[in-house]
């Protein structure tokens, strides 16, 4: 996974997001330990104060613990993974609504499309 | 130990009736990796130049670690100039011992290194470099030293985007992390993803200094869409005079 930034928002939140992410689909498993704050913004090639902030931030989501002397790791919490998961899909699920409203179809359709879509990728 | 690394205060540099610098105050905390930002003959390299002494002001007072510059705070300030000083007969190897006779903060296991890195040998002379790794030879010995304050003139310019990577990664990976990094160039939208903050010259004066993400939360855009706007010069469209 590359990671990609875009010009209108906060770096700090993207990254947060990002990191987010691939805590939720297993990159960083859960216990394991995340990269250190220089080398993930090596990686990113952003400012380590700007990572440093990312990553206190998934602390506070309680995805992260540990110091930044002591290195991080990835939750060991199953329940706030899951829940971290659950708002991720709710908020794709929006964001779909949303897509289909502007084309002007309603939440009905959008079942109706989501099923369709299902059984054609089998 | 003063509190901010950098502290002018009414800069004023004026180069016969024509002032670069018309008025300048500005703080720099430390710890920092900050973007001198601003269209040509803004200032910016008048400004560095005063920051390490190769320049004096004309009025206002500029102050490096508290104190006024001078031997004891060039000391503290690894400099990187906008062209490349060296004599072009000499090696890389003749560079690494300039440095370390001139500079008691250089680490020269750390330059050999980064010279490696870039294939560089220590007999390479550098007539026949190319222009990006004549840069590159440079920023390594600039960022070879422990300094506090890095004051970095146009690092990436005239170089192709890979060696901009390069550069902009040796310097995220190699300043000293009590140490701030001024970086002045017009290619905002290659190096604002490294900066904390931004400091925009505008005809010789500060028109904004705040930090990257305060400014991409307030304008919803980035600080390269904003220097776009604050800068714009309408061109001329055609048609009759």
């Amino acid at each position: 996974m590359t990671w990609k930034l875009t010009g209108d928002r906060p770096i700090w939140q993207q990254l947060t997001e990002q990191v987010t992410l691939r805590i939720l689909t297993g990159e960083y498993p859960p216990g394991g330990r995340l990269p250190a704050v220089r080398e993930l913004a090596a990686q990113a090639g952003v400012n380590p104060n700007t990572m440093q902030r990312a990553l206190a931030q998934l602390e506070q989501d309680g995805l992260a613990v540990g110091s930044r002397t002591a290195g991080r790791t990835v939750t060991e919490d199953a329940a706030v993974i899951t829940a971290a998961k659950e708002e991720r899909a709710r908020a794709a699920a929006k964001a779909y609504l949303e897509a289909l409203a502007a084309l002007g179809y309603g939440p009905g359709d959008a079942g109706r499309l989501i099923e369709e879509e299902g059984q054609q990728n089998g | 130990m003063d509190e901010n690394i950098v502290t002018c205060a009414g800069l004023v540099k004026a180069y016969g009736p024509k002032r670069a610098l018309a008025g300048v105050d500005l703080e720099l905390g430390r710890g920092k990796i900050v973007g001198l930002l601003g269209p040509n003959g803004s200032g910016k390299t008048t400004l560095i130049k005063l920051l390490c002494g190769l320049l004096r002001p004309t009025a206002g007072t500029v102050l490096v670690d508290g104190k006024p510059v001078g031997p004891e705070t060039k000391a503290l300030v690894s400099y990187l100039p906008d062209r490349m000083y060296f004599a072009d007969w000499m090696k890389a190897e003749d560079l690494l011992k300039l440095f370390a006779d001139f500079y008691a903060d250089f680490d020269w296991h750390k330059c050999t290194a980064m010279c490696d890195r870039l294939g560089v040998g220590p007999k390479d002379r550098i007539k026949t470099m190319s222009k990006g790794t004549k840069e590159k030879l440079q920023l390594a010995l600039v960022m070879s030293r422990k300094a506090q304050l890095y004051l970095l003139d146009e690092p990436i310019a005239g170089v192709d985007p890979a060696a901009r990577d390069f550069i902009l990664n040796t310097i995220i990976n190699n300043y000293n992390e009590a140490g701030t990094v001024v970086i002045s160039t017009h290619l905002i939208g290659d190096i604002e993803q490294v900066l904390d903050e931004a400091v925009f010259l505008k005809e010789g004066q500060v028109v904004l200094h705040d930090a990257v993400d305060a400014i991409r939360e307030r304008e919803g855009k980035s600080v390269d869409a904003l220097f776009r706007e604050t800068f714009r010069t309408a061109a001329w469209e055609g048609g009759t005079i």
